[in-house]
């Protein structure tokens, strides 16, 4: 059962935090097409929590988190420059930085396993993360970084948003593109990294592409897309900290990163304009109103040859003529009150059905005069 | 005022000795351009002539081996904002959330400077632009919803709401419609008549000389540069082209 | 000790088995896939392992690819209806399968030899224990004999369809006009992928997977631009990096599966400063040297130009190239000197001249542009 006790709030703060900034944050990396950046500049993280830790024998958070930070950092960096200065392409690049970096984090984690001090314990969290593990002070940390992060981008809204859109642009007015990208970039680590300790470094991808994925689902305005971004991170953030506080043993990560897919779901199916469903739908509505006015039009033209706009017609030979099944289109047609069957597979116009016949002819003719 | 001062007035942008390369394949060699104030120019040439490396090394997107460019008898960082673009069609990302309204506005953005907002003025000015192209009515349309006519008409007024002196198009005319093309024509002659300079990659010899005033032929050297009936002869047009021609 | 070479045995097999689709990875462009598919697999195994109750069940190994397929479907599909860039569908599913694996586990494994530590980083040192045992026979480890077999079926794979993929991989266009179908391939390649993720799964855990997937071949990329060579090179250093890495963790007593993807990073990093013909340090001086060549050549042009004019005096000068060429002095005195070198052109005083052999030069150079 849970009780909402000061530590619960503590890590609640905590969750919420790290889904704001980099649901924030991930909406540019989105958009510049650097979700996969995330990934590397994560995993990357590892060596640099380790490294400090080796070094100070601390676990204050904001040494791990600088940590973190500047070895991202790095793994940015050299990503950028294999795939400037070599024919190696991005995704491998990302792939070297995110596995060797990785690896080094291993052999420096198993070295700090084996050392002596009872502090070591707890690192390891940083794998798939542990929201429970969340203290005070990592929380103060958390959300003064992450409050620098977003003040940053909010007094850069403008630059960041020209850059992501239209980088030749940008530069022809002026705007020094190479240390905004440096910038934004930066802030990007900043925004995974305050989120490893809760979601881990294997999981906080993640964290990055999906609240930015669904939120593009929902508007086409970028601030908004920024601001349902960092409320989706938030959400999931909460909601997996308290199922993962209230079930015993369910890690942090995944929890809130199954939140958040079903949150990418839900966005990628049904968002409003741009759910995959209305498209198949409208999709085919389309059709069946292509198929339903082929078939009036051809009752039409059929019976006017016969000088008798209402004579019925057999049904192969509408079949014959029009697409798709035409048994299933005649029988929603005669719904509608357009066509009547007198005898069995006849099938004749009404007079409404003579009318629209006449407007969609029209409307072709008219159409296509228009090209 | 000295009559050197006022002749480099009268000079929109002067090209001297540019040379650009990539790696060490040549692009641009040794152009020398001088475009007058106030005329209407087309930068001709075959596909891989190097015309849009020209334009963007002229806005300084790129970074010539040798050579300089003066706007205004001044070096292009101290001018830009006299300078306008459009860029080649296709170079953004047409997906990204916004609507036509935002992409003019952003042609602001270079006059407001560092950490400042649009503000309403901004707007006001950008919906004139809008207006202007013949594009008010799709002001709230996200952009990969409209045409390719319409898009392109949105950057020009990206362009238009720069107040530049000097604007720079890139094969505005790709993949736009007739009745479009000609609006586009119409806004150009417009703004050739303010006095402005309007410098424009085409490559349809068909049209040149009912579009413009001046022409600069080129292949990676430049080749001749004048009113358009000087330039574009058979002689100059088979430097250009080789044998391939489009007209003659 | 005789365990030691087997966990070598079983780490060049894998790193063998990895490099091979992996080169394919590389350069189709699509190497996070393996990322995508390494992870995403855990999900089919756990789901299996809780039907059959087994963790050395050859349904793992089905369970599991099928996931890998699957993966790759929805990733497909997602980019297909528009909605997300590539980067991103590939980004948004495998975490979401890798979530539920790990809850899986987390949840209902309880003390099975199956977590998610385990799962992610591997345990080589242990892989010689899991034995091969027929009636009581004991015939090795059980991991050197299942990656022995992905790597027979990988090296067969390759070998048999060697023409179309590398056809289909260079001009897929090409390929699918000859009949060549590039999404029966693709799949195919995938499909691999995932039987290799998943078979040294288990061994090496899913990060050394990437890293012998994509470092290798990535490294041979830079060092030759033959596909035979690729493979060969690719496997080399995946062997190297393997050998070197299991007696480096051995040295300093840390994780083998790290390591060996550290060795992999340092072998990628001398072939990214180093490698002769793409090297950031040949690129280097080759610039420099070629920067210094072009303009000079610019030079004997700007003399011909100018050459028996008015104003040759003043243009054709050291100090005017400073001026006119937006160069810097030290720059315009090397490339005079290339040129003095060359014997393009004489210096007298502050005035350039041009020999017979200038002129012809600059000529060439109008001519060829
Ligand atoms: N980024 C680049 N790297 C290498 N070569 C390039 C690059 N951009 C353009 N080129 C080459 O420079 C030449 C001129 O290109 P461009 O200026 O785009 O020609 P145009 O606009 O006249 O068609 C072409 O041969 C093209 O292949
Ligand atoms: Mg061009």
């Amino acid at each position: 059962m849970l009780s909402f006790d000061y530590t619960l709030i503590v890590v609640l703060f905590g969750t919420l935090i790290l889904g704001l900034v980099s649901g924030c944050l991930g909406a540019f990396a989105l958009l510049r097409r650097q979700s996969l950046l995330g990934d590397a500049i994560s995993h990357a993280a590892l060596p640099g929590i380790c490294i400090v830790f080796m070094l100070t024998y601390s676990k204050h958070p904001l040494l791990l988190l600088l940590g973190a930070a500047v070895a991202g950092w790095i793994g940015t960096i050299t990503v950028m420059a294999v795939v400037r200065h070599t024919s190696v392409k991005e995704d491998a690049a990302l792939g070297i930085i995110l596995s060797v970096f990785f690896g080094m984090g291993l052999v420096f984690l198993t070295i700090i396993q084996r050392m002596p001090t009872a502090q070591q314990s707890g690192l390891s969290t940083y794998l798939f993360g542990s929201a429970s593990t969340l203290l005070l002070n990592d929380v103060i940390t958390m959300a003064v970084l992450g409050a620098i992060t977003l003040g940053i981008l909010l007094l850069f809204w403008k630059e960041f948003k020209l850059l992501t859109f239209d980088r030749d642009y940008a530069q022809s007015l002026g705007f020094p593109i190479s240390r905004l990208d440096i910038l934004i970039t930066t802030l990007i680590v900043f925004s995974i990294v305050i989120g490893l300790q809760s979601v881990g470094v294997v999981l906080m991808s993640a964290m990055i592409i999906a609240p930015a994925a669904s939120a593009r689902q929902w508007t086409d305005k970028l601030s908004v897309m920024v601001c349902l971004s960092g409320v989706f991170g938030a959400v999931s953030g909460v909601i997996g900290a308290l199922l993962s506080g209230a079930i015993s043993k369910l890690p942090t990560g995944p929890t809130i990163v199954v939140v958040i897919s079903i949150i990418v779901i839900v966005s990628l199916l049904f968002a409003p304009l741009r759910g995959i469903v209305w498209g198949a739908m409208r999709q085919r509505r389309y059709r069946d109103n292509i198929r339903f006015q082929t078939m009036l039009t051809n009752l039409m033209l059929f019976s006017e040859s016969d000088t008798d706009p209402f004579y019925p017609h057999d049904i192969a030979a509408l079949t014959a003529i029009g697409r798709g099944p035409a048994r299933k289109a005649m029988a929603d047609l005669k719904e509608k009150g357009l066509v009547v069957n007198p005898e069995a597979d006849m099938w004749a116009l009404t007079a409404a059905g003579l009318k629209e016949a006449r407007c969609i002819l029209a409307d072709k003719i008219g159409g296509a005069s228009h090209d | 005022m000295t009559p050197i001062e006022s002749d480099s007035q009268d000079i929109a942008v002067s090209v001297k000795d540019l040379t650009m390369a990539y790696r060490e394949k040549p692009v641009l060699w040794d152009i020398d351009m001088e475009v007058p104030r106030g005329v209407l120019m087309a930068i001709v040439g075959p596909n891989g002539a190097g015309k849009t490396t020209l334009i963007k090394a002229i806005l300084g997107l790129l970074k010539p081996a040798a050579g300089k460019v003066e706007i205004f008898g001044k070096p292009f960082e101290s001018q830009r904002y006299y300078v306008g673009y459009v860029p080649q069609c296709g170079s953004v990302d047409w997906d990204f959330p916004t609507n036509a309204l935002d992409v003019v506005t952003m042609g602001r953005y270079g006059h407001l400077g560092w950490f400042k907002r649009p503000s309403k003025m901004d707007r006001d000015l950008a919906l004139d632009a809008l207006d202007r192209v013949g594009m008010a009515d799709f002001a709230d349309r996200q952009i990969s919803q409209l045409s390719g006519g319409q898009q392109q008409r949105v950057f020009l007024a990206r362009a238009l709401v720069q107040d530049a002196m000097i604007y720079f198009m890139d094969e505005p005319f790709v993949g736009v419609d007739a009745v479009t093309e000609k609006t586009i024509v119409g806004i150009l002659k417009t703004l050739r008549d303010q006095g402005k300079t309007v410098i424009v990659v085409h490559h349809d010899l068909q049209t040149l000389s009912e579009y413009f005033d001046w022409a600069f032929l080129m292949n990676v050297r430049q080749i001749a540069l004048g009113p358009v009936s000087e330039v574009i002869t058979q002689e100059n047009l088979k430097a250009a082209y080789g044998g391939r021609s489009a007209i003659f | 000790m005789i365990d030691q070479l087997f966990v070598l045995a079983i780490a060049c097999v894998v790193a063998i088995a990895c490099a091979l689709p992996g080169v394919f990875l590389v350069l189709r462009q699509v190497a996070l896939m393996s990322d995508a598919i390494s992870h995403a697999i855990l999900l089919g195994i756990v789901i299996v392992f809780f039907i059959v109750k087994d963790l050395h069940s050859p349904f793992l190994i089905v369970g599991a690819a099928l996931t890998g397929i699957l993966t790759v479907v929805l990733t497909e599909l997602v980019i297909q209806s528009g909605r997300l860039k590539k980067d991103a569908a590939i980004g948004l599913i495998f975490p979401f399968f890798f979530s539920i694996g790990v809850i899986l586990i987390t949840q209902f494994a309880g003390s099975v030899h199956l977590d998610s530590d385990a799962v992610l980083l591997g345990e080589i040192a242990f892989a010689p224990f899991n034995r091969f045992l027929i009636m009581g026979l004991d015939l090795g480890p059980i991991s050197l004999w299942v990656m022995g077999a992905v790597l027979v079926l990988n090296v067969t794979f390759i070998t048999l369809f060697y023409k179309e993929l590398k056809l289909s991989t260079f001009d897929s266009a090409l390929a699918a006009s000859m009949g060549f179908s590039p999404v029966v391939l693709h799949y195919a390649l995938m499909s691999l992928v995932s039987i290799t993720a998943v078979g040294a799964f288990d061994a090496v855990g899913s990060i050394l997977v990437v890293a012998l997937m994509i470092t290798p071949p990535a490294t041979a990329y830079l060092l030759t631009r033959q596909l035979k060579r690729m493979l060969l090179l690719s496997a080399l250093i995946g062997i190297l990096s393997a050998v070197m890495g299991f007696f480096f963790a051995v040295a300093i007593d840390a994780s083998i599966a790290g390591a060996m993807a550290t060795v992999t990073g340092v072998f990628f990093l001398l072939a990214f400063c180093f490698s002769p013909d793409q090297g950031v340090l040949q690129k280097y001086l080759r610039l420099k040297a070629q920067r210094v060549s072009f303009s000079a050549t610019m030079l004997l042009v700007q003399l011909l130009d100018h050459e028996g004019t008015d104003t040759e005096r003043e243009e054709n000068t050291v100090s005017n190239m400073i001026d006119h060429m937006g160069w810097t002095e030290p720059f315009v005195k090397q490339v005079v000197r290339h040129g003095l070198h060359q014997k393009a052109i004489i210096r007298k005083g502050d005035g350039l001249f041009l020999t017979d052999l200038g002129r012809e030069l600059a000529r060439s150079a109008m001519t060829h542009t």
